[in-house]
């Protein structure tokens, strides 16, 4: 019934991904003929591509859902602006990270070329509506990230944390498509509709798929970070270099946010009874381990560590409440929660310098008198996380409070909320050791003015996303709207 | 113009904070001193029309704003005030001026973050004293909580950081509680988050008790009540003078609105079957902080416990139910008259005990003893704020305690009898402490070093102690505006929301 057609196969749908491959291999090929004193070559030939894709994909925006190679991918506003975030969250990755890279010896074409794959396999993700694509998609973006994680060759902090990520990584890989493979077997289907046409008609078995859907959520768990099966993350977070931590940290909770809106939310919503109470527990679980073991963190990349996986619990609380509202809060709060990530990675890359990490919390003592906006960014990174008003981070909780509430959950609001308090200290105390503290370092800080200037765009964009956030979240819920409810 | 004064009493502190930060750092400290008393000027400035253009016998809001904000969830930018929240805009704007002006010289180090962080506090308190969207409100009173800990944190004593992480976890906890009561009255509302119609709504007796233990959460610890008062010695004494001085002021004072505008309104039944929790904390906090005012040895910490104490009176005056069902009049408009009160008493009180730390850089009061031999006139001024503290006729301390003894002795003889305890306690401690810190001989070298106000001080001292004094002695421009107020208020809390 697949007769492949050229023009069943629709491929102008996916243009930018096609763009972004083509010019990663064009960059691939440059690359071998630069020398050392030339790579910023490839770094502009990165952020070039990276623009355009942009561009290819807002004006490949629309609201209707597209639909290519035979009905294995799709273009939906869902994808679409999800792509989006990914690749802003990549080019803050790449600016603020140059220096950096630089003075570690890892400005080298591997950067750019595993990155841009990473990229892409993120938007496979996110575009993603048959099984098999979603897990291609998934383990091109992992291979790249394992291979990214190591890039420090010399590094054994490096290449342990790789080794750590690329097992528990492989083992996550398996029990998904071990998962979906029972899913295949009760809906004997691989297609999101299909499955999730089947499930409305009754015609799937359903214990072979709420199996399936427990391995489907334990590899999703291990992906996202939730505990229990959150024990890499620190390793990794902490072993990596920090502009791979910051790429591990930010554009990839969106891909993951719009994979598991595929997987859960699209073919699977008619099983949303036997899901839920798995992300629930997944949820509480997350908030309180993440910000209690974050209050024990001296270095504060494994403090962000433990604080994503609070965050992804408040995040997995979104979807768990299956509604459109609790999936656009959860949407909000990935792409909120991206930004504001890769802005406090981004201060830590932008604070280091050869030979210095500046990753332990006390290398932030007195930064406000060392340089005032650099602390003052910090301060609204750690407020925005922590959700005091009027930073963006705010409404991206009380969206998801909104949901939780409207599906009298109340006391499952009061534990996220609770555990917002707990996790109110940790990101006070950085805030106490910039301000309150007398430097202990005396060393200039030595950034480049284009990534101070993107990192107070970005910081400013927390304030006025806190103080408009209107329309990103009307665009983010017409988007959800769109790609879940007019279907095929 | 008049359309957009609350926005105005808002915004113009806020731009001039950012003003202020903009010259950057201690080589323009000048700059930034005369900018933010600018500011602080234009901030009150324009908030004094709010009491001149205020329609008394008009009970509901005024100078309603309202523009939609977050369309998605029905969030508005509606602001308005009436009698209860008016006088506490201007109050609060006053104050800044005299923290500014109060912190001219003593502060050194980062005066621009210094001043600007004061500003924008102002700015972010009318917010909430003038917001009538609950999220609204809830940003106001949240935002606010960043410059405070920054604030306490950075030019407060030697145990700064612990008062500072205190204070803020002390009030992030009750407020977080409050906003997911927010969005559920918000469901229950039909997806409104206006507080006239969280008002309006009928609710059951189960969820008034559950709404009422989170707004205790969030206001009590404000307020502060015993027992969740904790926090306040401990912020208070680190504070530097200004911090002290607006926490005294105004913060308190915006937790106890919040039991005005949001527990009593919204749940009556439960307000009223549980008035008696409300009033025994209350009490406690009259006799039980007074004594423990007695004992302090720091006189900032006396002054702390002393605002406690004083703020029990407040809360007692909220809840005295006359027959157990309607409001008594006197309590309430007698407390709203303390909260001004104590906004002006306080606020000299602090800063007096920072005019003499300045010089003598102790805040013990076994370290002085005969300062009236060498600061006369700051012995003079003093003595005015002493008494005002103790509640003395004649003075604005005694108006407001006062109205709501009146009050109580309607409801209950034994609550006005405990309550009255306050006058003899609070002038044992104020008094005592004044006559071992001012009168005596010279007491060791500092005091006699000591050099009386200078200009910049005997300003500040002087428009408080007219407030002080123009208040106790004619306090109908204060009552007569918040009086059409108060009775809506208590007509709305006699009807029962329940079904």
């Amino acid at each position: 019934m697949n007769i492949m057609t050229w023009s069943s196969l629709n491929a102008g749908v996916a243009t930018p991904e096609i763009f972004l491959l083509c010019a990663t291999c064009a960059i691939l090929l440059i690359d071998v003929f630069l020398s050392d004193a030339k790579r910023h070559i490839s770094y502009v030939l990165t952020l070039a591509t990276l623009v355009a894709t942009g561009c290819l994909l807002v004006a490949g925006y629309s609201l209707q859902p597209l639909l290519a190679f035979n009905g294995m991918f799709v273009a939906d506003p869902l994808a679409s602006l999800s792509k989006l975030g990914m690749v802003v969250g990549v080019i803050l990755m790449l600016v603020y990270g140059r220096g950096y890279a630089v003075a570690r010896g890892l400005f080298r074409g591997e950067l750019f070329t595993l990155t841009l794959c990473a990229l892409l396999g993120m938007m496979v993700m996110a575009s993603a509506v048959n099984f098999v694509v979603l897990y291609v998609g998934l383990e091109l973006l992992s291979l790249s990230l394992y291979a990214l994680v190591a890039l420090q060759r010399d590094s054994s902090r490096s290449t342990e944390a790789a080794m750590k990520y690329f097992i528990l990584g492989a083992l996550a890989s398996g029990l998904l498509l071990y998962g979906m493979s029972m899913i295949y077997g009760a809906t004997q289907s691989l297609d999101v509709f299909v499955i999730s046409q089947k499930i409305a008609n009754d015609e799937a078995n359903r214990l072979l798929a709420v199996f399936g859907i427990v391995f489907i959520v334990t590899g999703l768990g291990f992906k996202l970070g939730a505990v229990p099966f959150h024990m890499w993350a620190p390793d990794v977070y902490d072993g990596a270099p920090t502009l791979i931590s910051q790429l591990i940290g930010s554009a990839p909770k969106v891909a993951a946010f719009a994979f598991i809106m595929r997987i859960l939310a699209q073919a699977l919503e008619g099983f949303a009874f036997d899901w839920r109470s798995m992300l629930m527990v997944l949820a509480v679980l997350s908030l309180v381990i993440g910000n209690l073991t974050a209050i024990a963190q001296v270095n504060i990349k494994r403090m962000f560590a433990y604080s994503t996986i609070s965050h992804m619990g408040f995040l997995l609380l979104g979807i768990m409440a299956a509604t459109p509202g609790g999936y656009a809060a959860a949407f909000f709060y990935a792409m909120t929660y991206m930004l504001t990530a890769a802005a406090g990675f981004g201060i830590i890359m932008l604070l280091s310098r050869e030979g210095f990490e500046a990753d332990q919390i006390a290398d932030f003592r007195g930064l406000n008198k060392r340089s005032p906006w650099f602390a003052a960014m910090m301060l609204i990174v750690m407020f925005s996380m922590a959700g005091i008003p009027v930073f963006v981070g705010f409404f991206a909780k009380l969206a998801i409070i909104q949901a939780l509430v409207g599906l009298g959950l109340v006391w499952l609001a009061v534990i996220a909320v609770l555990m917002s308090v707990i996790g109110a200290f940790y990101y006070l105390r950085i805030v106490k050791v910039m301000y309150f503290e007398d430097p202990t370092d005396a060393a200039p800080i030595a950034a480049g003015t284009d990534a101070k200037l993107v990192l107070s765009v970005n910081c400013l964009l927390l304030l006025v996303l806190g103080m408009m956030p209107d329309r990103l979240l009307t665009a983010l819920t017409t988007a959800l709207q769109f790609s879940l409810h007019t279907g095929l | 113009m008049t359309g957009n004064l609350l926005s105005l009493t808002i915004w113009v502190p806020i731009v001039a904070g950012l003003v202020v930060l903009a010259t950057g750092g201690d080589r323009n400290a000048n700059a930034a001193r005369w900018l933010a008393v600018l500011g602080a000027l234009a901030g009150l400035l324009v908030s004094v029309p709010l009491y001149t253009g205020f329609d008394s016998l008009h009970g509901g809001l005024q100078f309603v704003e309202s523009t939609p904000w977050i369309t998605m969830f029905n969030i508005n930018y509606a602001l308005g005030v009436d009698g209860l929240s008016m006088l506490f805009v201007i109050l609060n704007s006053f104050t800044t001026l005299m923290v500014v002006i109060a912190g001219w010289q003593v502060i050194q180090s980062r005066v621009a973050q210094y001043m600007a962080a004061f500003l924008i506090m102002s700015g972010l308190i009318n917010g909430a004293f003038a917001a009538t969207d609950a999220i609204l409100f809830y940003v106001f009173f949240e935002a606010m909580l960043i410059p405070m800990y920054l604030i306490i944190g950075v030019w407060g004593g030697p145990n700064r950081i612990y008062a500072s992480v205190k204070f803020f976890l002390y009030t992030l906890l009750g407020s977080l509680l409050t906003l997911v009561a927010f969005v559920y009255l918000y469901m229950q509302a039909g997806g409104s988050f206006v507080i006239a119609d969280f008002q309006r709504l009928p609710l059951g007796m189960g969820a008034q008790v559950m709404l009422l233990i989170a707004f205790f959460f969030a206001f009590a610890v404000k307020v502060p009540m015993w027992p969740v008062h904790t926090w306040l010695p401990d912020a208070h004494v680190e504070a530097p003078t200004g911090g002290s001085m607006v926490l005294a002021a105004i913060t308190l004072k915006l937790g106890a609105y919040g039991f005005l505008r949001f527990a009593l309104p919204i749940a009556p039944d439960a307000a009223r079957e549980y008035a008696w929790v409300f009033i025994i904390f209350s009490l406690i906090a009259v006799v039980y902080i007074g004594l423990v005012a007695l004992v302090q040895t720091d006189m900032k910490k006396l002054v702390a416990y002393s605002s406690i104490s004083h703020m029990g009176f407040v809360t007692l005056g909220f809840f005295m139910f006359a027959g157990g069902t309607q409001l008594n009049p006197y309590a309430v408009e007698g407390a709203i008259v303390q909260m001004v009160s104590h906004g002006f008493v306080s606020a000299a009180m602090f800063f007096c005990i920072g005019v003499m730390y300045d010089r003598v850089h102790s805040r013990k009061i076994a370290d002085y003893g005969g300062v009236a031999n060498k600061m006369p006139i700051f012995a003079a001024f003093m003595m005015l704020f002493a008494m005002a503290n103790s509640g003395l006729p004649g003075t604005s301390g005694f108006v407001g305690e006062f109205m709501v003894i009146l009050g109580a002795v309607q409801v209950n003889f034994w609550y006005a009898f405990a309550a009255a305890t306050t006058l003899i306690f609070g002038a044992g401690y104020t008094l005592w402490m004044y006559k071992r810190v001012i009168f005596g001989d010279v007491a060791n070298v500092h005091v006699a070093e000591l050099k009386d106000v200078n200009k910049r001080e005997f300003l500040v001292l002087a428009i408080l102690a007219i407030a002080v004094l123009g208040m106790g002695l004619y306090p109908k421009p204060f009552t007569e505006v918040m009086h059409q107020s108060v009775n809506d208020l208590i007509w709305h809390v006699s009807q029962s929301k329940l079904q």
